[in-house]
């Protein structure tokens, strides 16, 4: 792996956030953001509340404004969409700097990109403070089944060597003059996929072989047994029971 | 196709959320049976593969580009219950890892890139096959029509979840245009590049597709003899 074991995505530090168990981190996440989006969406303060929370889940994991900013690009689609809604949503119009928008749109533009980018946020907040190996382990302690947690396993140590192989792919193509425009390129980009399979396949069953010979034998090897001390617990509570008075407030005032 | 959290109410997400854990947890009993232990392994690549292929931007026209769904390219490779696993793991790690897709909208994602394209794209290829010789190579248009269904049946029940439990007021009629037009354009392209990908796996190693077990074993061992040289000189005589 060109990366090393971790992914990009990750934020190597020794935060007090990113010394917690990750099934704890997972468990508060999950339930910070049910209560987000249980949230009425005329409550204004309470949505500024949620996203101070998570500024301070950021300060204190140490993690920069801009590696945040960076990495909320992958909400384009949705914010392309509720820029849209406004426009194409139907009901009383209201004259906002001259144009005429649909009111109701607007309040629905508002609530997905509310409680879509405190989600996203919090899941970039999530994967840059946890290994991705501890984040598995971490979903297997939570008795995800263990079918799925092998197949994510796996998943997560190829994907680096087939994204890889296929940057190295692109460069090829690209080295040959291939610039994809159109449907006339698909039939490239469709052999490119077939190959890279190919390829993958055969690296993996000389991976696999490999491991059966270090003693592989169906599961990965359990690194810790021991209870999750409460402090743990304690400390990751600490932000959905925030949540949660927020969302009780929200709901009484609405 | 990802839907973001807050984009459908609570009833919708918790209803969407059932289906998925059922076909999750069905698809891990039977998973068991079209694949050997040791291929667990594989199937993790199959996942990783068909996220690398989530990636693999193909341009629409007017600036736009879709991705793959990869639900039907996943059934045909490793068979329906062992793809359902895989899109699971796949929307599951882009859910948690990359923030694509929100967290509390896991269960609609699922239920509408995993399963729907899975069991659309699968009923529809070995339909297909019904009406093809039985030959390997009949793998690649059965593929493509798979593929070319399965991805706007998927934008309709999007529709559909959006007409129960949307929360934002647009027409019905504009959430189908939409919805439906843009992803039977992308249907096209999942249809070229699925039928394309796996008629070149199929030309390479056609024991790796799982859909097209059973036109190898219908395939018959043929002796062919060997054809004289024809050169110039001999045509003479």
């Amino acid at each position: 792996m060109a990366s090393g074991h971790t992914h990009l995505l990750h934020l190597h530090g020794y935060s007090p956030v990113h010394r917690l168990p990750a099934h704890c981190k997972l468990v508060a996440l999950v339930t910070f953001v049910l209560l987000v989006v249980a949230t009425p969406r005329t409550a204004f303060w309470a949505f500024a509340g949620y996203a101070v929370l998570l500024l301070a889940v950021a300060a204190v994991a140490r993690v920069p404004l801009g590696f945040l900013a960076r990495r909320v690009v992958v909400e384009t689609p949705v914010i392309v969409f509720a820029v849209l809604l406004p426009f194409i949503a139907q009901g009383p119009r209201v004259d906002v700097a001259g144009l005429a928008l649909s009111q109701s749109g607007l309040w629905s533009a508002w609530n997905v990109l509310a409680k879509a980018t405190l989600g996203v946020v919090g899941s970039i907040l999530l994967a840059a403070t946890t290994d991705q190996r501890d984040l598995l382990a971490g979903l297997q302690r939570l008795r995800l089944p263990n079918q799925l947690v092998q197949i994510a396993t796996f998943m997560v140590r190829y994907l680096d060597v087939i994204t890889g192989q296929l940057g190295r792919m692109r460069i090829a193509r690209a080295a040959r003059g291939f610039d994809p425009r159109g449907i006339r390129s698909w039939p490239v980009l469709a052999r490119s996929a077939g190959t890279l399979f190919i390829r993958s396949y055969e690296r993996g069953e000389r991976v696999h072989l490999a491991m059966l010979s270090r003693g592989y034998a169906g599961a990965l090897p359990v690194l810790s047994e021991e209870r999750t001390p409460r402090a743990a617990w304690a400390a990751v509570a600490v932000l959905p029971l925030c949540a949660l008075l927020l969302a009780v407030g929200a709901w009484w005032t609405a | 196709m990802h839907v973001p959290d807050g984009f459908l109410d609570a009833p919708t997400s918790i209803a969407t959320g059932a289906v998925a854990a059922t076909a999750v947890a069905v698809s891990l009993r039977r998973a068991r049976r079209e694949l050997d232990d040791k291929t667990a392994p594989l199937t993790g690549l199959v996942a990783a593969f068909v996220f690398a292929v989530q990636m693999l931007n193909f341009p629409v026209g007017a600036g736009t580009s879709g991705h793959l769904l990869g639900g039907a390219l996943a059934a045909i490779l490793v068979g329906p219950w062992t793809a359902v696993l895989c899109m699971t793991v796949v929307l599951l790690v882009q859910g948690l890892f990359f923030a694509d897709g929100g967290i509390t909208a896991l269960g609609t994602n699922i239920t509408l890139m995993g399963v729907v394209t899975v069991v659309v794209g699968w009923a529809l290829f070995r339909l297909t096959l019904r009406f093809l010789p039985r030959r390997p190579a009949s793998a690649a248009p059965a593929a493509f029509v798979a593929a070319l269904v399965s991805v706007p049946v998927a934008a309709l029940c999007f529709v559909g979840l959006y007409a129960v439990g949307g929360t934002a007021d647009i027409s019905l009629k504009a959430v189908f245009a939409a919805m439906v037009g843009w992803h039977v354009l992308i249907g096209l392209g999942e249809a070229a590049i699925t039928a394309l990908t796996v008629g070149s796996v199929i030309a390479v190693r056609p024991d790796l597709v799982h859909g097209a077990r059973p036109l190898i074993a219908a395939r018959e061992l043929t002796v062919r003899k060997p054809r004289p040289l024809v050169t110039k000189g001999d045509r003479s005589a």
